[in-house]
């Protein structure tokens, strides 16, 4: 079930979302099974910005009905800490490495995009995009005009794939998905979470230290799999279609929207071999549609 | 640091063999075929049949210390100490046996040895409180296993909420509670400040685990008393391993650890304070 984003050719159609996986981590408590059974045809990597951040304070988490609402804060080494610590670790794992980088100005995000897309063990770099631009103040990947401006300041800096991940929090994902394409973007991957906020019952105040965060899980699947039907009829690009993923069924849907490939987020938190499960699951729905194929 | 044992990959079913209400508490034992042998300290992720499906809640995985862990014929024996205050814990204490309980696990650093924690270390005291006391419970039988000359005090708020003390066996345990209906009424940490005066307290190992109020007491006695303490803390936590970096506890010196990887045991002078803003949520 080898499918391709854009240069980038991966074994199957089963990737991590973008901070629900820490292979780093992850293989100091679990040893060196994780590269034997690695559960990701690529591995996305946590977000990581120009300078090191520490993160919002906690509260970070709140489980919702079917789901959850983190605020994280993208806590990251930075650039440096990043290129000088976690890319030779990450280097080791049995896959691909898609490196997602995140800033608030196109020179910054330009600087990212250089750095590490010059260094041979990154496949493939993910823009998130759900962040102001300072200069505008507008978040980039709620604006048609600034996503287009921002991919194409970035093209030129790079052969390997750019993958836009769209935020859901936008009336119509459609145009911001047309203005990646026609920047240069080599695919678009959404959704990432639906701003979302918890109050603490006994306060009736917010419960998530920054105040609001972003809801994954099972819950938002639907909304996810929408937004991916209305992409898909906007552009021709290759689609990482995630949100809920939890089965293979689930990815099925997804592909059935027009999902090139589909990442797992919060199901990984239940289970770090859920993105295992799924892809297993995937590819028993899907043969009897590959044996029609054969005939 | 102790080292931590390297969990199987992945989340794995367990059989439930017992399960046994204890002081308003429950314990749950099951046993993990798979698994190797847990430390003391060490937390697993649980969930079970019918998580995020009816209802929705519970949705993510519960983590709880292990309180003992036996090996046995056909795999090891993992007991839980669980007090059912919200959706997951619900269904948790509510397995019978037989039913699958699912588990990630071990995870997490252990406990030291009281001479890692405390080269001077002549002795150690373990200090739990409530359903907190699980972890000491295993910590106290290594201790015991090795001959360490160990005082352990334990306290609860009141009858309802005093389980689990038949996991110290026949051990001597010092007891408080709120309520008077067992040993000193009062604090568990007011037994603490008895057996840390003086100039014993340099040569004492402090072992604690309970709610933050009581750790964060620990916390700034043992502080004041010049005494090495860890304190096995709790946050809210979706994954145990790393992957969602929710359990952000503050360290002292600035930035935030994942109590998941680095903890959920940790040397009372690496963090600011015990109160973990979201520890408790049900």
């Amino acid at each position: 079930m080898s499918v391709r984003i854009g240069s980038l050719e991966l074994e199957h159609p089963v990737l991590n979302g973008s901070g629900t996986f820490d292979a780093i981590a992850a293989r100091q408590v679990f040893g060196d099974a994780l590269l034997e059974r690695f559960p990701f045809a690529a591995f996305v990597s946590k977000t990581i910005t120009l300078e090191p951040r520490a993160g919002n304070p906690p509260p970070r988490l709140w489980e919702t009905p079917s789901g959850m609402i983190n605020s994280i804060g993208l806590p990251n080494k930075g650039l440096e800490g990043f290129l000088a610590h976690d890319l030779p670790q990450l280097a080791e794992l049995p896959v691909p490495l898609i490196v997602s980088v995140m800033a608030t100005s196109r020179d910054d995000f330009a600087r990212l995009v250089g750095a590490v897309s010059e260094r041979e063990e990154v496949a493939a770099l993910e823009l998130n995009v759900s962040c102001p631009n300072v200069k505008s103040g507008l978040i980039v990947g709620a604006e048609p005009a600034e996503t287009r401006a921002l991919c194409e300041a970035l093209r030129p800096l790079t052969d390997k794939p750019l993958i836009v991940k769209l935020t859901p929090n936008v009336a119509d994902p459609a145009p911001v998905a047309r203005a990646a394409e026609e920047g240069g973007a080599d695919a678009v991957s959404l959704i990432n979470t639906l701003r979302a906020t918890a109050l603490d019952p006994r306060t009736g105040e917010p419960w998530l230290g920054a105040g609001s965060g972003g809801l994954s899980g099972a819950a938002v699947k639907p909304v996810a799999l929408d937004q991916v039907r209305r992409v898909r009829a906007a552009v021709s690009l290759p689609i990482i279609g995630m949100g809920g993923i939890e089965s293979g069924a689930d990815a099925l849907d997804f592909l059935r929207c027009g999902a090139t490939a589909v990442a797992v987020g919060t199901a990984n938190f239940r289970d770090p071999l859920a993105g295992e499960r799924v892809r297993a699951e995937l590819e028993a729905l899907s043969e009897p549609a590959r044996s029609l194929d054969l005939k | 640091m102790s080292d931590r044992v390297q969990a199987p990959l992945g989340a794995r079913d367990c059989e439930v063999t017992d399960r046994r209400a204890t002081g308003g508490y429950v314990i749950v034992s099951a046993l993990d075929a798979e698994g190797p042998d847990p430390k003391p300290g060490q937390f697993y992720m649980l969930s079970a049949d019918g998580w995020g499906t009816h209802g929705g809640r519970p949705f993510l995985p519960r983590a709880f210390s292990v309180a003992d862990a036996e090996r046995a014929d056909r795999g090891v024996r993992l007991d839980f100490l669980i007090d059912a205050v919200g959706p997951g814990t619900s269904v948790l204490a509510g397995l019978e046996r037989g039913a699958r309980l699912r588990v990630t696990g071990p995870l997490g650093v252990p406990f030291s040895p009281p001479r890692e924690l405390n080269p001077d270390a002549a002795g150690a005291i373990l200090v739990g409180g409530g359903v907190g006391i699980a972890p000491l419970a295993m910590l106290r039988r290594e201790l015991a296993r090795r001959a360490f000359p160990t005082r352990t005090l334990l306290g609860f708020r009141d009858r309802e909420h005093s389980g689990g003390l038949e996991l110290f066996r026949c051990q001597e345990v010092g007891l408080a509670s709120e309520d008077g209906h067992a040993g000193h009424q009062g604090y568990v940490t007011d037994l603490l400040a008895v057996a840390l005066k003086g100039p014993d307290a340099h040569t004492a190992a402090v072992y604690a685990c309970g709610p933050p109020g009581m750790l964060e007491a620990v916390r700034a006695l043992c502080a004041e008393r010049g005494a090495p303490v860890e304190l096995a803390l709790e946050t809210p936590m979706a994954c145990g391993y790393g992957a969602c970096f929710g359990c952000a506890v503050p360290l002292a010196d600035g930035g935030y650890m994942r109590l998941c990887v680095e903890g959920p045991v940790v040397r009372g002078d690496r963090i600011a304070t015990a109160i973990v803003e979201g520890a408790g949520h049900r």
